[in-house]
């Protein structure tokens, strides 16, 4: 908007100049001449991988993994994890836990009396977690992302 | 029905999140400069009171095992956010009070269900993202309240969550709950009605509508109706704030001139680009400058500065900031503390014209593409050329934890050995 200055001899009044609120079109295919595009009526939203790799917004996280125990899940160091917490865990997902103070990424086994933390690399051993030891399943991982 | 979430030791929880071994120890989160405490775990609340003086504690939080924190408000805002979003899953409509508490409605969920539907937002809240929150619902806004304080008080016994919905459960939690902590009872009010022998918010509500209006004016009365059932108190409209401060403590006290100009340029621009942001301009602005109430020689001045037209370009606003502040500063003196307050705040779209004088039209238009440039790039790119371009003002933040959700190389590391 502008301000308009009327003048007389006695008062200088500013007026807000209504004139510049011209309508704008709303319809972007609607132009005067020439041929619409006939990719128009195909427009779709473009790839998103956030909306690909993010079911639950609200519950999604990120890690970072460190460490070669996950090499056989095709987790390598310096890998990006998404985690959604929303998930429930279950046998034989790759879920964060925190054990001793500490974020870790393994593989559950749940038995009957016991789940078993896996790793999923031969030198490692299995981590058996009973009802003594303290676990927090903090999340389960749905992606990993790396840059190849 | 009306329902209030609160979640629970909010800045502590958030930590907690990404220290779940934290759980169960006493957490202490201080404010903006490490100045004070501003938040405390249950755990920390025996030991430490709220808005003790960090500097006073550190042998306290040492021997106690304490553990301390900056506050770290990008991963306070965004779990906020995660929170508040989750909830309004599952509700028709709410209204997010502060960074920690929504009040919300319940339709269409029958009276026996209602415990359970609300257990079922607190574990999915406390599933989906970690936060613990507690839950009070009941038929109106202000015993919502009542019932979200039973809720945490007996949290063994109520999970966490507590629904009014019998006129004995109202008349119950009114007589358990004290005046001085019904909702929008200050303390000039309570002691007012506890001359009156009124004590609990029960016995407020058996005074007369004639006695509550003419004593606590028809703002109590409304109040009154409301804990007797009625839902009075409705939701409030998106209320734009009515003032903005911008101010700090500084880390070290200031002497000389140049850096306190810098710094109040600073939060004047600071508070022009949160006015621009909720579309609102301010017609004065109020500066002020402190020096440490240990100092030897104390100054504490402020001053209202008149503008000539409504504005919320960031050159005007600074301009007229400076010049308070240039009427306030006297040489001699260690100040440590300073802050700009627009005030008086009108939205954009009812501008007044001024007869005399109106702000350039080419702010309204840089503005825009101050605040776009400085958005797309995060920090801010631009600034005004009395703002320091070197980062010499960074908060004391010595025990910040990393921003995990909103900074990609301060995401948390899992170990994978």
């Amino acid at each position: 908007m502008r301000v308009k200055k009327f003048e007389s001899k006695v008062l200088t009044i500013y007026m807000p100049e209504q004139s510049e609120l011209i309508s704008r079109p709303i319809v972007s295919e609607n132009i005067p001449a020439g041929f619409p595009s006939p990719a128009e009526d195909f427009k779709e939203v473009r790839i998103s991988l956030d909306k690909e790799l993010v079911k639950n917004e609200a519950a999604t996280f990120y890690a970072r993994a460190r460490g070669n125990s996950m090499v056989d899940a095709h987790i390598e160091d310096g890998d990006l994890l998404v985690i959604d917490r929303s998930i429930e865990a279950r046998n034989d997902k790759i879920a964060i836990c925190m054990i001793d103070g500490e974020f870790t990424v393994k593989r559950l086994k749940v038995e009957s009396d016991c789940i078993y933390l896996l790793a999923e690399n031969k030198n490692y051993k299995p981590i058996k977690v009973t009802e003594e030891n303290e676990l927090i399943v903090w999340g389960i991982v749905t992606y990993v992302i790396k840059k190849v | 029905m009306y329902g209030i979430l609160d979640c629970n030791s909010f800045y502590a929880s958030c930590e907690r999140v990404f220290k779940p071994h934290l759980i169960g120890k006493p957490i202490v989160v201080l404010s903006n400069n490490d100045g004070c405490v501003i938040a405390r775990s249950d755990e920390a609340k025996s030991f430490v009171p709220m808005g003790a003086e960090a500097f006073n504690y550190e042998k306290v939080f040492r021997d106690h095992k304490i553990h301390v924190f900056s506050s770290n408000y990008s991963l306070y805002g965004d779990l906020s956010s995660r929170v508040m979003s989750i909830l309004a899953t599952f509700t028709p409509e709410i209204e997010i009070y502060s960074i920690d508490e929504a009040f919300f409605k319940l339709e269409n969920v029958a009276s026996s269900d209602i415990e359970a539907y609300i257990l079922d937002i607190k574990r999915t809240i406390e599933k989906w993202v970690g936060i613990p929150v507690s839950i009070g619902v009941a038929p109106t806004k202000s015993l919502s309240k009542v019932a979200n304080k039973i809720a945490k008080r007996y949290s063994s016994r109520t999970k966490g969550v507590y629904a009014i919905l019998t006129e004995k459960q109202r008349i119950n939690a009114l007589k358990w709950t004290k005046v001085e902590n019904v909702w929008g009872i200050g303390r000039r009010i309570s002691n007012k009605l506890k001359i009156q022998q009124i004590y609990t918010a029960h016995e407020f509500t058996l005074l007369s509508d004639e006695y509550v209006r003419k004593n606590f004016s028809i703002v109590g009365l409304r109040l009154k109706q409301d804990l007797l059932g009625k839902p009075i108190i409705g939701f409030e409209q998106v209320k734009d704030k009515q003032n903005i401060a911008t101010t700090r403590t500084f880390e070290r006290a200031l002497k000389l001139y140049e850096p306190i100009n810098e710094r109040i340029a600073t939060f004047a621009n600071a508070c022009a680009e949160k006015l621009r942001k909720q579309e609102s301009e301010c017609t004065c602005l109020y500066v002020f400058l402190k020096t440490s109430k240990y100092s030897k020689t104390l100054r504490n001045v402020g001053l209202v500065v008149h503008l000539p037209y409504a504005t919320n370009s960031s050159f005007t606003i600074c301009k007229y900031a400076i010049k308070g502040l240039n009427q306030l500063y006297i040489k001699g003196y260690n100040y440590k503390k300073a802050g700009v307050i627009v005030m008086n705040l009108k939205p954009v779209s009812k501008h007044q014209f001024s007869i005399f004088e109106d702000e350039n039209p080419k702010h309204q238009v840089l503005m825009k593409i101050l605040d776009a440039f400085n958005l797309k790039y995060g920090k801010p790119k631009i600034k005004i050329a009395n703002q320091d371009l070197n980062k010499t003002w960074k908060m004391k933040q010595e025990h910040l934890s990393p921003r995990y959700t909103t900074v990609l190389n301060e995401i948390i590391e899992v170990k994978c050995e």
